[in-house]
């Protein structure tokens, strides 16, 4: 049980065996059934709610709408714009608008069908040049007139992601028969919902108590509040406890999706390939409400230029309220879209300059001390160029695979085409802009059968990153103790952020490091009393004697250095904390007259500081890029005037085992003399620059220029 | 709602005759999507899955007479090769778990002009055998789709079977999807060649409001091809028949593609299926 | 919407019966709610990611796509069926699990495929499971578990 060896899953054997209990598993007798109404249309006017008939009907235990909220009727992580039942207005396709609490889920579904409400259709704002301003990042770096001799201009469209984790939203809220509520749920970041919920419910927190259920996937989707509120309120006002589940295609207008953007690019550069100068526009489509749109294009704008050393730099950032599904965190957070925008830039630019596109990067790539076009010194390892030069050096794979297609018969050889393409992409790692970012953990060590044992207990959302294993790995080792076993996350413990920003192994680990080191410190002082200054750690039988009926417990916070707000008009500041960096080299086979991609390999390279659990950083990356992959190639929902067409798995399409190629990786442990175990953040990188690779591979194949994801077949052949 | 578990065949026509509006059902791959998404509520279901015939499959008067509820696994297992376009298009379908499941009765009962298994039995003639209480008839399936997810079923009949010629010659299938496995058609092509009476025959799915028959195509290429000696056909030829197969679809954007893409895809296709049978 | 369907099959080996269920009720709800065997998962309900694959009378098949009352007098295997077998162990070991809601499903069509094909080339792994999607992994492990559980 150390850093740096591969332990395996502790919740391994459950999820294996079916007996990991999910969100969506959970049950108690006399549970009731909760359903959502919601709003058919992207924009109107509540005239009125009609729900006596829904209330008579068989096994129908409540109908509630937005009167029946007793605190906020706003919340959201942000900025407090979204209600939580629908009031007098609908923003979004599929918003919800009333909640019904049944004995089964048929009668619960039925009884919202049977809910009235009287709209008035208003004109939805659909296009994001439409939108209201949510927030304007700007960055002005260096020389605002600066002029190149080459310059290559582009326009991109990044469609609309899903995160699509394989487990719905789900939650099973008890009411405890003394005003409060006891909420069992799949969540990112417990304490940010307690927070929410507190004020939507007006009770005290300790009132509003949250236990993780197995979390299903995240990726992102389960940052905002989705059933929960309306869980609590069921069953709060029922008095019993209440289920929500929501189905698939419910989980599509039920949490915020990745930012679909147009970004326009100009890239000035020297003859011999120096970057001179980006202007860049990017607008996001943030949606109806504001989640963590905020964040997000701060991200976009702080990254947008790629991990090259940019003198001058003129950025415009921009996130719009639409009438359009709300979007919000999806890994990656703003650097995916800029990304496809950066690196097809450097790709026109080696066009132009006649350079290999890889040399064009390495020319550029950012060396530890440069500085970022918002101002920051970038310190610790920065090995950009040699991220590239090792994903380059990996030997090509030969043509024997699956032709594009797979079997569905539509080639034998015609028409297919080879491209390589390469992209490098970096972000920041945990919370930037002065967000107070910090961590909690609980440390206790007693005798268990005679052996010493270690508790360790956090409110980290294990996803399925591993994060319940990384716990036990740096308590483990720092104590010498290998029985150790994570508690379930509740908010009986203090915060520890959320499972996002790549930031919890950082976070959480940095707290377990802290508190066990303390305990530690504690075993030591009673070593020297009882045992003259020896210290018993790592001899497990010594350390039980010593122990003896002693518990030693230590609860310690983490918190990494600083970060500082954005300057508004020109966007400098030390706004991150750490920057991770990955580069992707992908393969890909075109049918180019049909239009059809088989991507046949991904290469990366990626630096991780230190992998506290290596075949779980391989699980990253993995998993990472086929997101990335998903994004290139397929996964887009498409609106139509602001309803989704394709809320389900029959028409959002995400990769499958035929689609997604070995990885093939070089993971770097360069250190960062800044954080525990000098580890940086693994989760998002990988989903960074392998879809831009993916695209720059089809480009090259095809000779198309493309300047849109996900690539369509008509966008390769019409 | 009801749900009616029929021991035999003739229980199940007569459950249908005395509740017309009841869903067959059979795999579930199309009912069931409709029943758990909420989409659909239907007063009663009739499940097939007891009747041991519709499972049976066996050569009669010449043809080979495949009952509906035999599976996707089953055809690619048991017949692909007398059936090899319908083969080639029955491993396209969904995943192994669908294909254990999924039957080409249910494919034509629900009659989307996705439907895998339909542009096969286009292009191989074949016919469909519906029965009711008062007695079976046949229906060639090149006149079975009447409109999307409408066909030439009366309310009390139940698809019994269907009747198809062993192949009696090469045959092809091809369906573009968005990923490589697990798709639903953009559009697909089928073709069959009977060399003996020197006439082809070709499906079109996913590119109009039902499975369509390119009979220009057909036509035109049982007039071009060199039955005799079988030299290769012209690039001009191979286009022409792409055209042709192109022009009879009615192809609509939708959110799996557009419709110039899809004419696209369907000439592309065309003259692939055509050159792979005749080499 | 009445409750008065009555089903009884065989799951796991043993003889399980349940009364007043809704006619409408898949395979799926039946095993999970009726039953209180969570191990299948309802991921999208339409046969399109595999989580919820039980063998129906020996057939692999999607829980969600079975109308509860045609499993009468058949018989189900679940994940929690295939207790202790190699491919449980090998899923674990290769790191082919992280969120795990897809798990179960592939634990289940892994068994399927190497009780037909014992020594499945990468080929017949990849088309075998296609029907099974993992959000998480990005299948290498998957792959690399599906060799191991082969091996064993």
């Amino acid at each position: 049980m150390k850093v740096g060896e591969s332990v395996r899953r502790p919740d391994g054997q459950a999820k294996v065996h079916g007996s990991f209990v999910y969100s969506s598993d959970l049950h108690v007798d006399g549970m009731l059934w909760g359903a959502t109404v919601r709003s058919p249309h992207p924009h109107a006017r509540i005239l009125s709610i009609e729900a006596a008939a829904a209330r008579a009907m068989p096994g129908v235990h409540a109908v509630l709408t937005h009167a029946d909220v007793p605190g906020e009727k706003l919340y959201g992580l942000e900025i407090a714009d979204q209600p939580v039942l629908a009031i007098d207005e609908v923003n979004y396709w599929g918003e919800a608008v009333a909640l019904v609490a049944a004995d089964h889920p048929e009668q619960a579904r039925r009884a919202a069908a049977a809910v009235k409400v009287e709209y008035e259709v208003l004109p939805p704002v659909t296009r994001a040049e439409d939108g209201r301003v949510l927030r304007h990042v700007k960055i002005r770096h260096g020389d605002q007139s600066a002029h190149a001799e080459v310059v290559v201009r582009g326009d991109y469209e990044i469609g609309m992601q899903d995160q699509a984790p394989l487990g719905p939203e789900s939650g099973l809220a008890i009411p405890d028969g003394a005003g409060g509520v006891d909420l069992h749920i799949a969540t990112q970041w417990l304490h940010v919902d307690q927070q929410q919920l507190a004020s939507i419910l007006a009770l005290p927190r300790e009132k509003v108590r949250l236990t993780m259920a197995g979390i299903g996937g995240a990726f992102g989707s389960r940052e905002d509040l989705s059933m929960q509120a309306h869980a609590c309120l069921l069953a709060i006002r029922t008095g019993s406890p209440v289920k929500i589940a929501y189905s698939r295609p419910e989980s599509f207008v039920g949490h915020v999706h990745r930012h679909p953007g147009t970004l326009v690019y100009e890239h000035g550069a020297d003859r011999d390939g120096k970057l001179v100068y980006v202007k860049a526009r990017i607008l996001l489509d943030g949606g109806a409400y504001a989640s963590s749109s905020t964040a997000v294009i701060a991200n976009a704008t702080c990254f947008s230029c790629g991990p090259y050393l940019m003198p001058n730099a003129t950025i415009d950032g921009i996130v719009v309220y639409t009438n359009n599904p709300p979007c919000g965190a999806m890994r990656g957070f703003g650097s995916v879209q800029n990304c496809y925008a950066h690196e097809a830039q450097m790709d026109k630019l080696a066009a132009a300059l006649g350079m290999d596109p890889v040399e064009l990067r390495i020319k550029n790539a950012l060396k530890t001390g440069d500085r970022l076009i918002t101002g920051q010194i970038i310190d610790g390892p920065v090995p950009v160029a040699e991220l590239l030069r090792r994903v380059r050096a990996f030997p090509e794979p030969a043509g024997d695979g699956l032709m594009p297609g797979g079997y569905s018969n539509t080639t034998h050889g015609e028409g297919v085409k080879r491209g390589v393409g390469y992209a490098a992409g970096f972000k920041n790692i945990g919370y930037s802009e002065g967000f107070d970012d910090y961590s909690t953990a609980r440390v206790r060590l007693f005798v268990h059968e005679g052996r010493p044992r270690v508790e360790v207990h956090s409110a980290a959302a294990e996803v399925g990153q591993g994060v319940v294993m990384v716990q036990a790995q740096i308590a483990g080792s720092v104590l010498g103790v290998n029985d150790v076993v994570v508690l379930n996350a509740d908010t009986g413990v203090g915060s520890a952020g959320s499972s996002s920003a790549s930031r919890q192994t950082y976070i959480t680990g940095g707290a377990v490091q802290a508190a066990a080191e303390a305990v530690r410190a504690r075993v030591i002082e009673l070593g020297e009393s009882e045992l003259g200054g020896e210290l018993p750690v790592g001899n497990e039988a010594a350390l039980a004697t010593l122990l003896g009926d002693a518990v030693i417990e230590e609860t310690r916070e983490f918190r990494p250095r600083a970060t500082h707000h954005l300057d508004p008009e020109t966007g400098q500041s030390d706004a991150h904390m750490q920057f991770a960096f990955a580069a992707h080299r992908a393969i890909v086979d075109v049918d180019t007259e049909l239009g059809l991609v088989k991507v046949v390999e991904l290469t990366t390279a990626q630096d991780v500081g230190k992998a506290i659990n290596p075949l779980a950083v391989e699980g990253q990356l993995e998993g990472g890029a086929a997101q990335g992959l998903g994004l290139a190639v397929m996964e887009e929902i498409q609106l139509k005037d602001g309803v989704i067409r394709n809320a389900s798995f029959t028409d959002y399409l995400l990769p499958t085992m035929l689609d997604m190629p070995p990885v093939k990786m070089d993971i770097l442990e360069l250190g960062d003399p800044n954080s525990p175990y000098g580890l940086k953040g693994v989760g998002e990188p990988p989903t960074i620059s392998s879809g831009p690779a993916i695209v720059a591979a089809i480009r090259a194949a095809t000779g198309r220029e493309i300047d849109r994801v996900p690539v369509r077949p008509h966008d390769l052949t019409l | 709602m009801q749900f009616f578990q029929p021991a035999t065949w003739v229980e199940a026509l007569e459950t249908k005759a005395a509740h017309p509006e009841a869903v067959p059902i059979a795999g579930g791959t199309d009912v069931m999507v409709e029943l758990n998404l909420d989409h659909n509520r239907p007063p009663a279901f009739i499940d097939l899955t007891r009747i041991g015939e519709l499972t049976e499959w066996g050569m009669e008067d010449g043809l080979l007479r495949v009952g509906a509820g035999v599976t996707y696994t089953r055809l690619v297992d048991e017949l692909g090769d007398r059936l090899p376009a319908l083969a080639i298009a029955s491993r396209t379908v969904g995943s192994p778990q669908i294909r254990n499941r999924g039957t080409v009765g249910g494919n034509l009962g629900t009659a989307s002009p996705a439907g895998d298994a339909l542009p096969p039995l286009l292009a191989c003639d074949a016919q469909v055998e519906l029965a009711s209480t008062s007695g079976a008839r046949r229906v060639p399936v090149r006149e079975f789709f009447t409109g999307p997810k409408r066909n030439a079923m009366k309310k009390d009949e139940l698809i019994a079977a269907y009747w198809v010629a062993s192949a009696p010659g090469p045959q092809q299938f091809a369906k573009v999807g968005t990923r490589n496995a697990m798709v639903i058609a953009v559009c697909s092509f089928a073709l069959a060649l009977d060399p003996t009476r020197r006439i082809a025959g070709t499906g079109i799915g996913s590119a109009g409001p039902t499975p369509l028959r390119a009979t220009e195509a057909d036509e035109f290429i049982a007039g071009e091809l060199d039955w005799a000696n079988h030299t290769r056909p012209s690039e001009a030829t191979l286009a022409r028949f792409g055209e042709l197969v192109a022009a009879a679809a009615k192809p609509i954007d939708d959110v799996r593609g557009t419709a110039d893409y899809r004419r696209h895809a369907l000439a592309v296709m065309a003259r692939r299926c055509l050159s792979w049978c005749w080499n | 919407m009445v409750l008065e369907l009555r089903i009884e099959t065989t799951v796991n080996g043993g003889r399980r019966v349940v009364e007043d269920v809704w006619e409408g009720e898949s395979l799926l709800h039946v095993l999970r709610e009726r039953f209180g065997l969570y191990g299948s998962k309802n991921a999208c309900e339409q046969g399109e990611c595999g989580s919820c694959s039980v063998y129906l009378d020996g057939a692999l098949v999607c829980a969600c796509l079975v109308l509860g009352g045609q499993a009468n007098g058949r018989s189900v295997v679940t994940v929690e069926g295939l207790d202790g077998d190699r491919v449980q162990q090998s899923f674990v070991e290769a790191g082919a699990v992280q969120c795990g809601f897809c798990t179960p499903g592939l634990v289940v069509a892994t068994h399927d495929l190497l009780h037909r094909v014992p020594h499945p080339t990468e080929e017949q792994i990849r088309e075998a499971l296609a029907g099974n999607v993992c959000r998480c992994t990005g299948y290498a492990k998957i792959i690399d578990a599906v060799n191991l559980a082969a091996r064993r």
